[in-house]
């Protein structure tokens, strides 16, 4: 049994709208997955069916074999956390540490143990400086760090990114790879749900394509991002390198992964 | 004669600058650090400029300097000189400011908020005090020109988030800016409505010889159109040249530039003595290369 797992799930807002249709696919333990698709696709609403923010119309959702329906989000949360693509929906304490903090209060934690988590996220996301600062003083790509922050700081078993690159400069960005690539050897579950397709190429995790709803492509990244009919009828641009691939007269038999593999075959092929 | 050409070479600067920046800092008020420091930078009307770095570096700041937020509404140390299509910012009001210079936000949620498209358009003008007809006159232009009539008498609530950006930017143009500042205009968009904004600036900035100053991480999107490339870093204008020029010096990395994986590639082939034309603004210019070697 996967650790999360869709069965059938349609997703039909208050308003009549239908924003998932039937979907039936599951996450492993440990597994990375990036989620693409145009806004409007259906990524965050599936991906608020994990900790239970929202609950299938029909169809079941199960984390860790207990359905999303027999629990409150409160008991999923342990297990599942979330970071949102607008922190300003997230952050309500009245500083940055509070905010670090309050989770690990709520879960139980003991004082040593929140003062040393405390410590660990302010140092490691860059936040020392603002401990004492209403979360109202940062800038929206520090506030988008602090929401990571507060999540990684209470070690949920499954780490759900929603946008996490947006407003975030080239430094912080390769951070957050780092994190997502520490988070994996710890065997954590990650799920990003990302327009940003360099930076899922550089992670090269699992691709779930979504288009009005649905999963219309599911597989490994440099397979699905090379599928050029499937990324353009799901409005979603292929990466610089798998662009120039596609480009090339003579080429290997797959995409580039990392420039310094397309520098060494580019380099190899003049010779 | 050599005075006289002095003087036609100084009457050419003033028909072509639309932006002067002198020797410009600024510092909150409170604040211990200068967010901008001994900044120069001039603007030459119908060019495309991408203002770049890590975040707290100042662009946010600059930009605010140049529609007026400062020194207007935020208080603080202001030194230097703004000079906007021959006005001085600091001393001209904000209501003539919002004639020369538009800003899209981010977030189009912040900028639209009347009940149909076309009275959120028609709001800058009305407020200028314009005549009906020409408010009218200027509404459905800019309708017409972004693509944007069917949605006339939508509710901006109901639209999808390109166009909900569709709307604030009509909102911009109908008050005919020589100067549009779009502050992260793609951050909410997914790629390809992302692309299908750079493709309409590239159009409004060819046809309308809009001026643009536009901030931006994901440079990839925006090198095929931009002319000019300038870095920030601590409040310094750390490099200034055309994107080619700016990505493909190594400097950039170290300033948290977001350098386009092609640009790096290209950077490393010369490294290695392939010979290759131009820099490459997209992949294909980069393959069409490789593929002649």
């Amino acid at each position: 049994m996967s650790l999360i797992e869709f069965r059938g799930v349609t997703f039909v807002h208050q308003n009549g709208v239908t924003a998932l249709s039937d979907i039936t696919t599951s996450f492993d333990k440990g597994e990375r997955v990036g989620i693409v698709g145009e806004n409007g696709a259906g990524k965050t609403t599936l991906v608020k069916h994990i900790n239970g923010l929202l609950k299938p119309t029909s169809g079941t959702v199960t984390v860790n074999g207990t359905n999303t329906r027999d629990v409150s989000t409160a008991h999923l949360a342990r297990s599942v956390g979330i970071a949102f693509q607008n922190p300003d929906h997230q952050l309500f304490s009245d500083s940055v540490e509070n905010e670090i903090t309050f989770a690990l209060r709520n879960f139980g934690f003991e004082e040593s143990v929140i003062k040393k988590r405390l410590d660990w996220a302010l140092g490691f996301f860059g936040l020392e400086e603002y401990r004492k600062s209403s979360p109202l003083v940062l800038s929206g790509g520090e506030k988008k760090r602090l929401t990571l922050a507060s999540i990684l700081a209470w070690d949920p078993e499954v780490v759900v990114l929603d946008e996490p690159t947006v407003g975030q400069d080239a430094i912080q960005k390769e951070k957050l790879a780092e994190i997502v690539r520490m988070l994996h050897s710890a065997g954590k579950t990650i799920i990003i749900v990302s327009h940003d397709v360099e930076f899922l190429w550089t992670l090269q995790p699992r691709l779930v394509v979504m288009k009005q709803g649905r999963i219309v492509g599911d597989g490994p990244c440099a397979k699905i991002m090379h599928d050029w009919p499937l990324m353009e009828s799901a409005r979603v641009t292929q990466p610089q390198l798998v662009q120039l691939y596609d480009e090339l007269q003579r080429r290997p038999e797959g995409p580039f992964l990392d420039v310094s593999a397309a520098r060494s075959w580019i380099g190899r092929r003049s010779e | 004669m050599r005075a006289a050409l002095e003087a036609s070479r100084d009457h050419v600067i003033r028909l072509t600058t639309l932006l002067r920046i002198e020797d410009l800092s600024f510092r909150y008020i409170d604040a211990e650090r200068w967010a901008l420091d001994h900044i120069d930078l001039s603007i030459e009307q119908g060019t495309i400029t991408v203002l770049a770095g890590q975040s707290g570096c100042g662009k946010s700041t600059l930009l605010r300097c140049i529609n007026g937020l400062i020194p207007h509404m935020y208080p603080g140390d202001y030194r230097g000189r703004v000079t906007l299509d021959g006005a001085p910012v600091d001393k001209t009001g904000m209501g003539e400011l919002a004639q020369k210079v538009g800003l899209l936000f981010q977030n189009p949620e912040n900028q639209i908020f009347m009940f149909s498209v076309e009275r959120d358009i028609a709001f800058g003008p009305e407020n200028l005090g314009l005549p009906r007809e020409e408010i009218r006159g200027r509404v459905d232009e800019v309708m017409r020109l972004l693509g944007i009539v069917p949605l006339a008498l939508r509710a901006p609530h109901e639209l999808s988030d390109g166009q909900k950006q569709r709307v604030a930017l009509a909102g911009v143009i109908a008050m005919r800016p020589k100067l549009i500042i779009l502050d992260e205009p793609t951050s909410l968009l997914d790629p390809k409505t992302a692309s299908e904004l750079v493709g309409l600036v590239h159009r409004l900035n060819r046809e309308l010889g809009i001026t643009f100053v536009i901030v931006e991480h994901r440079l990839e999107l925006l090198t095929p159109i931009a002319d000019r490339l300038v870095v920030m870093h601590r409040g310094l204008k750390v490099m200034d040249g055309t994107p080619a020029e700016v990505l493909t010096n190594p400097l950039a990395l170290g300033y948290g530039i977001a350098v386009p994986p092609v640009s790096m590639l290209y950077v490393d082939l010369l490294k290695d003595g392939l010979s290759l034309g131009r820099v490459p603004a997209e992949p294909r210019e980069l393959a069409e290369e490789v593929n002649q070697l």
